[in-house]
C-alpha cells in the first residue's frame, strides 16, 4: 500500500485490532440473541451488562445508566426528542448553541416545527460558550440545556461543569453530545452535573454502528424505539452484540490509555499549530488554543478554498476535512466557523486535521511541507491573492 | 469524484496568470459563495485570442473548468469563444459531478464577462453577448426543504 496518513480521526478512526478479535466470536459461535432462556444465549446478556460496566466506571456512572444505541446521531437524536416530550407539561423552551453537531441543531429544527423554542447561544471567536449566557437564557419553562463538550471541527472543550452547575441550580436538564470529548478527555457525569451524554465507538478506535446514551437515573424520557424490553424498554430491538462487545473493548483501551495519549498528542498538536504559524503566511488557528481537545488543528488559509487544498493533500497520501461549502455540497462553509466569526471567505479556505493514537512527527513533518507547497500553489491561482498582493504594493 | 480531465486541469492547469493590459479581464462569482472566476484575455486586431489567462478561487472543478475554458477559446475568434458554452467545457473535461456544474456556468461567464469588456473598450458589439450577471448564482434554486 502507498503511503497513508490519516489525519481525520474526528471523522472516524480505525477499529483496533483487539476490539475486532474481541468481537468476532460473536458473530460465529456467540451468536445467541441475549433474549432466549438456554444457557448458550443467555451467557450474552451477561457479556452485555459487562459492558456496560466498563462505560459507566469510565464515566462515573451506574452501570444500568448507560443505553446502547446504533451511535451518536442517535443518541442525540433521543436526548432531544424524548425529553421534549416527557417534561412536555412543564414547557418547551430549549437552550444549546449555534455550533453543535447537525445531530442536534436538526433535532432542534424539527421540535421547532412542533411548537418547541430553542434559544440558540453564540459562541465567542474561539467557539467558548459563556456560562452566563446559558444562565441568562434559562427561564420557567426550559425544560432541557444541550450543549456539546467538545466541537467536533475546531476542538474547543467547553466549561461544562459551570454550565452543569448552572443547569443544576435551576433545576433544568442538562445534555452534552461528548462524541468527540468521550475517552479523549477525562469526564465524570456527577461532578459535572451531567443527566444526559451522547458518546459514538467508532471515534475511539471502536466498531461503527455502535454507540450510547447515558441517562442519569430519575430522568424521565420516552421510549425511543418501541418493541421487545431491550435497554430496559427504552430502545427495543435485539442487541448488537459484537458491536457492544467492541465498543466496551475500545472503551476499555481507551480509557487506560488517555492520559498517556492526550500528553503524546498534545504535543504534536502544539509543534504542528507552531510549524504551521511560522512557516505558512496568512493563516489562522480556528479554535481555542489551551482550551482544545488534544487531537485537534484547524487552520483557515486565507484567499483559497478548501476542497483543492484537501484534493492535493489527498495525492499526497494525506486524509484531512475542510468545512468549505465545496466539501459539503452547500453554497455556504461551516455553521461553526460562521458562528465564530470568519467572513465566508476565509471559512471557505479551512483544514481540519485530526491526530489518532498512531500518528507520528514524522507524518506531521512530512504533511506540513507538503501543505507550504499546496497552500502557495493554490494561492498563485488565486485572484484574491493578486488583488491583496496590488493592494500591498500599493 | 472527478473524471481523470478534471484531475489532470487541477493538478496541472494551463494558463494560470495574469496579462498586463489585456484587452478585455472579466471578473465573476464571489467570495461567499466559495468561487471567482478571474479570465484576462489578448485579442489582436483580426479578433482572434492570442493569448489568454485564469486566476480562480474555488474548489477543484472550479480550477479545473478554469483551465480547460481558457483551452478552449485560445486561438480561437471571438465569434468561436462565445461557442463555448458551459456544457462544452463539461464534455470537454468528461463530465462534472451535479453539484459542481455551477462551475462550469461559471467559467461560461467568465469568458463573457471578459469578452463584454474587450467590447466596450472597443466600442463594438458582440453577436449574443450579454452584459455579464454580477452573481452567477442569482436565481439558483433554493435548496431542498426536508422534512
Amino acid at each position: 500500500m502507498e503511503k497513508l496518513i490519516y489525519l481525520d480521526n474526528a471523522a472516524t478512526t480505525r477499529t483496533a485490532p483487539e476490539v475486532v478479535e474481541a468481537m468476532l466470536p460473536y458473530f460465529t459461535e456467540k451468536y445467541g440473541n441475549p433474549s432466549s432462556v438456554y444457557g448458550f444465549a443467555s451467557a450474552n446478556k451477561e457479556v452485555i451488562t459487562q459492558q456496560r460496566e466498563k462505560i459507566a466506571e469510565v464515566l462515573g456512572a451506574k452501570t444500568d445508566e448507560i443505553y446502547f444505541t446504533a451511535g451518536g446521531t442517535e443518541s442525540d437524536n433521543w436526548a432531544l426528542t424524548a425529553t421534549a416530550e416527557a417534561y412536555v407539561s412543564k414547557g418547551k423552551h430549549i437552550i444549546t448553541s449555534r455550533i453543535e453537531h447537525h445531530a442536534i441543531l436538526h433535532t432542534c429544527e424539527y421540535l421547532e416545527k412542533r411548537g418547541y423554542e430553542v434559544t440558540y447561544l453564540d459562541v465567542d471567536e474561539n467557539g467558548l460558550v459563556d456560562p452566563n449566557a446559558v444562565e441568562a437564557a434559562i427561564r420557567p419553562d426550559t425544560i432541557l440545556i444541550s450543549i456539546m463538550f467538545a466541537n467536533n471541527e475546531i476542538g474547543t472543550i467547553q466549561p461544562i461543569r459551570e454550565i452543569g452547575t448552572i443547569a443544576r441550580e435551576h433545576g433544568v436538564l442538562f445534555h452534552t453530545d461528548a462524541v468527540q470529548a468521550f475517552a479523549q478527555v477525562p469526564i465524570n457525569v456527577d461532578e459535572y452535573n451531567i443527566d444526559m451524554l451522547s458518546a459514538s465507538g467508532h471515534k475511539l478506535n471502536g466498531p461503527k454502528g455502535i454507540g450510547f446514551l447515558y441517562i442519569r437515573k430519575g430522568v424521565k424520557i420516552r421510549s425511543f424505539i418501541h418493541g421487545g424490553a431491550q435497554e430496559r424498554k427504552r430502545r427495543a430491538g435485539t442487541e448488537n452484540v459484537p458491536g457492544i462487545v467492541g465498543l466496551g473493548k475500545a472503551v476499555e483501551l481507551a480509557a487506560a490509555t488517555m492520559a498517556e495519549r492526550a500528553e503524546k498528542e498534545t504535543k504534536l498538536r502544539d509543534y504542528m499549530i507552531g510549524r504551521i504559524e511560522n512557516e505558512i503566511p496568512y493563516c489562522r488557528l480556528n479554535g481555542d488554543r489551551k482550551k482544545r481537545l488534544p487531537n485537534n488543528i484547524n487552520f483557515s488559509f486565507r484567499f483559497i478554498e478548501g476542497e483543492g487544498m484537501l484534493i492535493s493533500l489527498d495525492l499526497k497520501g494525506i486524509c484531512a476535512s475542510s468545512g468549505s461549502a465545496c466539501t459539503s455540497g452547500s453554497l455556504d462553509p461551516s455553521h461553526v466557523l460562521l458562528a465564530i466569526g470568519l467572513p465566508h471567505e476565509i471559512a471557505h479556505g479551512s483544514l481540519r486535521m485530526t491526530l489518532g493514537a498512531d500518528t507520528t512527527r514524522e507524518d506531521i513533518d512530512y504533511t506540513v511541507d507538503c501543505l507550504k507547497e499546496i497552500v502557495a500553489d493554490i494561492r498563485n491561482m488565486s485572484p484574491l491573492y493578486e488583488d491583496f498582493l496590488k493592494k500591498q504594493r500599493k | 469524484m472527478y473524471t481523470e480531465k478534471v484531475m489532470d486541469h487541477f493538478q496541472h492547469p494551463r494558463n494560470v496568470g495574469e496579462i498586463e493590459n489585456a484587452s478585455g479581464v472579466g471578473t465573476v462569482g464571489n467570495a461567499k459563495c466559495g468561487d471567482i472566476m478571474r479570465i484576462y484575455l489578448d485579442i489582436d486586431e483580426n479578433q482572434i485570442i492570442r493569448d489568454v489567462k485564469f486566476k480562480t478561487f474555488g474548489c477543484g472543478a472550479a480550477i479545473a473548468t478554469s483551465s480547460m475554458a481558457t483551452e478552449l477559446v485560445k486561438g480561437k475568434n471571438i465569434q468561436e469563444a462565445m461557442q463555448v458554452t458551459n456544457k462544452a467545457v463539461m464534455e470537454a473535461l468528461d463530465g462534472l459531478p451535479p453539484v459542481k456544474v455551477h462551475c462550469s456556468l461559471l467559467a461560461e461567464e467568465a469568458i463573457h464577462a471578459a469578452l463584454w469588456d474587450y467590447a466596450e473598450k472597443n466600442g463594438i458589439k458582440i453577436e449574443g453577448l450579454e452584459k455579464p450577471k454580477s452573481d452567477i448564482h442569482e436565481g439558483e434554486e433554493e435548496e431542498e426543504e426536508e422534512y
